[in-house]
């Protein structure tokens, strides 16, 4: 059964939007890192996360037909039509914080593209396997340093087992099935989120119990993202984000 | 020039017939063009104005993270924002080779950034300066890693070996960083009269800070002679300052834009631009901390580092429990 041309172009904004959000928000780290290491890696995955959200926001604007390219997409849209998980825009909080989200993100992320590279959209297959090669590091980085933080010392266990506890209303949206998620995975173009779950939880315990931090008791989800409704973090994002464009319409940059 | 006003250990040249037997067989390697290298005897005087000048030289690539970075998140398209977001990287990446060749002279990079933060290390003064547009990105790139290509190019053959190196992949990696800039300055140059407005804003507020970059006139620099006899430097603040006008100056022709100093002009006898030069007790000023971001610059670097205490301590704890099993394994 194939997939019409809105919910290809709404699904298509989801992942471009995750990557696109979240890339954002690494981004603010420049700079600001706890060691110059680290100031070069959340560049790097930052970097990575622009270029998959380039691949997806094309194709997106290929799908829509009407001209638009991953710029336009990113720069002139308001929140409302944004697609990504709340998850991926909430604040960056402290180091542990941040490499936290990255690392439930990660998880998810590469559980997502692994099965995307089965795609019946050989477009869609083509983006997840160069996107996975990149995804399938960064998990490795972010699940490293969860271990390592979270069995460090007190303080550092402490700051992740909060940063875990406040992130973990935002889990249950990357599952949560939706009427677009089910004509794409009618169609053979992507998984049900529903069905990603028992291979993320089976990565996410493993990395939890080795950084001696407790899972939350709760299947309580915060939701909205990928139908528009979003946090009041978005419309922050989106104000620094697309300033230059919105101040100075028509330029090239 | 990321290092200016490095303070050489000793004032005037000392002459080759005070040197020990030591010294002078180490003033001969040099004059040969031998590169001296990390476990090779050398004068005290000459390992710490080393340490001074690479550190001074790394702090101003982690400092000057920070006036790019400050575009990061309002990058006008995905690809300018990809490129800024690189450069930025490479620019620690700068950091990291230049704190590691400050190690082999035996000062750890903990110590050295503690001194940056105590203010008894300095950086450029150029990252004291605001980045107030899109343009002034543009600009850096052109005219800051312009300016700091000037006197890298010729810090590729400095005598000390671990130094040389590092400098000859940051060079390549600036030459890249400066040819972007430039492109960010064409774009707006040409652009709608906003964005030409906007580039000519930025040409005004860094021609006279790129300029002081090569540090003060040669007549006021005491330290230059025993760090050029030692190849630490190869070249004196003047000439760079000269070379880099003579650069500059048809680039902002071709720009269409108008150089800030009125009294800018070929000089047909010396075939070099007669320029006015830049205010210097601005240029002391900053350096003595009175620039317009100085303190918010240390701010931050002091922030980071401090917030990212517990980070640093609990990767080292992991760390040590991990070898501490990976022991008792055995």
């Amino acid at each position: 059964m194939a997939v019409d041309r809105d919910t290809l172009f709404d699904w298509l904004l989801r992942l471009g939007d995750n990557t696109l959000v979240l890339s954002h928000r690494v981004s603010e780290w420049c700079g600001h890192a706890p060691v110059l290491e680290e100031d070069i890696a959340l560049a790097n995955t930052a970097l990575d996360l622009i270029g998959q959200t380039q691949m997806w926001l094309n194709l997106a604007g290929e799908v829509e037909g009407k001209g638009r390219d991953a710029d336009a997409l990113a720069y002139l849209r308001d929140a409302w039509d944004f697609r990504n998980l709340l998850l991926v825009e909430r604040p960056n909080g402290d180091f542990g914080h941040t490499m936290m989200r990255q690392f439930l993100f990660d998880a998810w992320q590469n559980v997502l593209l692994a099965r995307l590279k089965e795609s019946t959209d050989q477009r869609v297959a083509d983006i997840a396997e160069k996107a996975l090669k990149e995804a399938a590091y960064h998990l490795e980085r972010s699940r490293g340093t969860v271990i390592a933080l979270g069995d460090g010392t007190g303080e550092s266990h402490a700051r992740m087992q909060s940063a875990l506890d406040a992130l973990w209303d935002y889990v249950g949206e990357m599952f949560l099935d939706d009427d677009v998620d089910r004509a794409i995975a009618d169609a053979g173009v992507g998984p049900l989120p529903s069905t990603l779950r028992g291979e993320w939880d089976g990565i996410v315990n493993a990395a939890l119990n080795e950084a001696t931090l407790a899972r939350p008791d709760s299947d309580f989800a915060q939701t909205g993202g990928k139908t528009g409704r979003h946090t009041e973090d978005l419309g922050y994002i989106l104000a620094e984000m697309q300033f230059l464009q919105r101040a100075y319409p028509g330029a090239t940059w | 020039m990321y290092a200016q006003m490095v303070k050489t250990a000793r004032s005037g040249v000392k002459p080759r017939d005070e040197m020990t037997e030591q010294e002078r067989a180490f003033q001969d390697r040099v004059d040969a063009n031998e590169k001296i290298e990390p476990k090779d005897w050398m004068p005290d005087d000459y390992r710490r104005t080393l340490i001074r000048q690479i550190g001074q030289h790394a702090h101003s690539e982690v400092v000057g993270q920070l006036p790019e970075g400050n575009w990061i998140t309002r990058a006008p398209t995905l690809e300018r924002k990809a490129i800024l977001l690189a450069k930025v990287q490479d620019e620690a990446g700068h950091g990291l080779y230049l704190y590691s060749a400050a190690e082999t002279l035996g000062v750890s990079r903990d110590e050295l950034i503690e001194l940056l933060h105590q203010g008894k290390m300095k950086y450029s003064s150029i990252f004291n300066y605001p980045t107030l547009t899109w343009a002034d990105v543009g600009a850096i790139g052109w005219l800051v890693d312009g300016a700091a290509i000037m006197n890298q190019v010729h810090l590729q053959r400095t005598s000390y070996g671990p130094y040389a190196r590092a400098m000859v992949r940051i060079c390549k990696e600036e030459s890249f960083h400066q040819r972007q800039g430039y492109d960010i300055m064409m774009k707006m140059a040409f652009g709608t009269p906003e964005q030409k407005a906007m580039a000519q804003d930025a040409l005004n507020r860094f021609w006279y800070p790129s300029l002081m970059m090569f540090g003060p006139p040669d007549q006021d620099s005491v330290h230059t002679a025993q760090s050029m006899a030692w190849k630490i430097k190869v070249a004196t603040n003047d000439e760079l300052r000269q070379k880099f006008v003579d650069q500059t100056v048809p680039q902002i022709e071709y720009l269409g834009l108008t150089c800030p100093d009125p009294d800018i002009r070929l000089n047909e006898e010396t075939g070099h631009f007669d320029f006015t030069p830049p205010d210097w007790s601005e240029f002391f000023a900053v350096l003595k901390g009175n620039g317009p971001c100085n303190k918010d610059r240390m701010k931050a670097r002091i922030t980071a580092w401090e917030d990212g205490a517990w980070v640093r301590e609990g990767m080292l704890a992991h760390a040590r429990k991990k070898a501490a099993a990976t022991a008792a394994a055995e």
